[in-house]
């Protein structure tokens, strides 16, 4: 281990809000790319099952 | 060999091999990432120079190196596109485009973090960082020219044909910190020199690049899934996994 305590660990020198800063923002970008795909599988499975559904109503009533 | 070619480009086969393969990378990352990160803020011995501050180089590096080699994989999917009119590469190189463009924003960002206490300046119009932002345009270039168009096939070929002339870019960015007079430091890995830092400063460094490499083939597998079950939702399998989901 680098640092002596945990407070020095965030101070980080005297650097620690840049250094804080970008991590943080490299957590958001992580999120942000994991989160999209996920959003858009739920979105598209949930108009799909409707859209099918649709369908086989469609099918069964002519 | 052709057979194997026609394979690779079929989607349902591609989503079943990205499905099993998916896991093992998201693992690989995971541990990774972790590692790497601990070892890079409380491990790795500061710089002489800068402190802590050089920290941030075990994210900016490897975001860098990503934006650059997402965006050589989108150009080179958009060629195959063009010319074989191969389905998955045109659905990998769109999906490319959102996860690169996020991480030359992040390059960017994390340089203009890290050039505040080591240069004294956010921004400077040096030429790696102007021709870091030209990549980021390119990018959000071929985002918007694949939401540009109704027709797939349309929307495909622009933004390859975008990314292909756009590959200019990339050596300039490469070789920026030689050819012009930067603020920017030179290269601190290279595939030909022994690294100028220590090891327990560039261990962990090709640690996070590795990481970064598995995340985004886990993000870009996860985005191109989906891509394919949304132009293939009047296929037989697609509407097996719909109703199996539902």
């Amino acid at each position: 281990m680098y640092f002596d305590s945990f407070s020095e660990f965030l101070a980080m020198g005297g650097h620690g809000l840049y250094v804080w800063i970008a991590y943080g923002l490299t957590a958001v970008i992580f999120i942000f790319n994991l989160i999209t795909p996920i959003f858009k599988r739920k979105r598209l499975i949930v108009e799909q099952t409707r859209q099918l559904r649709r369908e086989e109503l469609h099918a069964s009533n002519s | 060999m052709w057979r194997w070619f026609h394979k690779l480009g079929s989607p349902k086969w591609f989503y079943a091999i990205s499905g099993r393969w998916l896991p093992w990378f998201a693992v690989a990352a995971l541990l990774l990432l972790t590692v790497g990160t601990v070892w890079a803020l409380m491990f790795a011995p500061a710089d002489y120079q800068q402190g802590n501050s050089y920290r941030i180089i075990y994210i900016h590096v490897p975001a860098a190196f990503l934006a650059q080699s997402g965006y050589v994989m989108m150009a080179i999917a958009g060629a195959i596109g063009l010319i074989w009119k191969m389905k998955l590469a045109d659905v990998m190189a769109k999906c490319c485009a959102p996860i690169g463009a996020s991480f030359t924003l992040l390059a960017l960002v994390t340089g203009a973090v890290w050039g505040k206490p080591t240069w004294g300046a956010w921004w400077v119009w040096d030429a790696r960082l102007t021709s870091m932002l030209v990549l980021l345009f390119l990018y959000l270039g071929v985002v918007a020219l694949q939401s540009a168009f109704t027709d797939r096939n349309q929307a495909a070929r622009a933004s390859a044909l975008l990314s292909l002339v756009g590959l200019v870019n990339i050596p300039i960015i490469k070789y920026s910190v030689e050819w012009w007079n930067t603020l920017h430091q030179p290269a601190s890995l290279t595939l030909t020199q022994k690294p100028t830092m220590p090891a327990e400063m560039w261990v962990p460094l090709l640690i996070m690049v590795a990481g970064f490499y598995c995340f985004f083939t886990v993000v870009l597998f996860m985005r191109a899934r989906v891509e394919l079950l949304d132009r293939e939702r009047r296929t037989g399998w697609v509407k097996d996994i719909i109703s199996d989901k539902g």
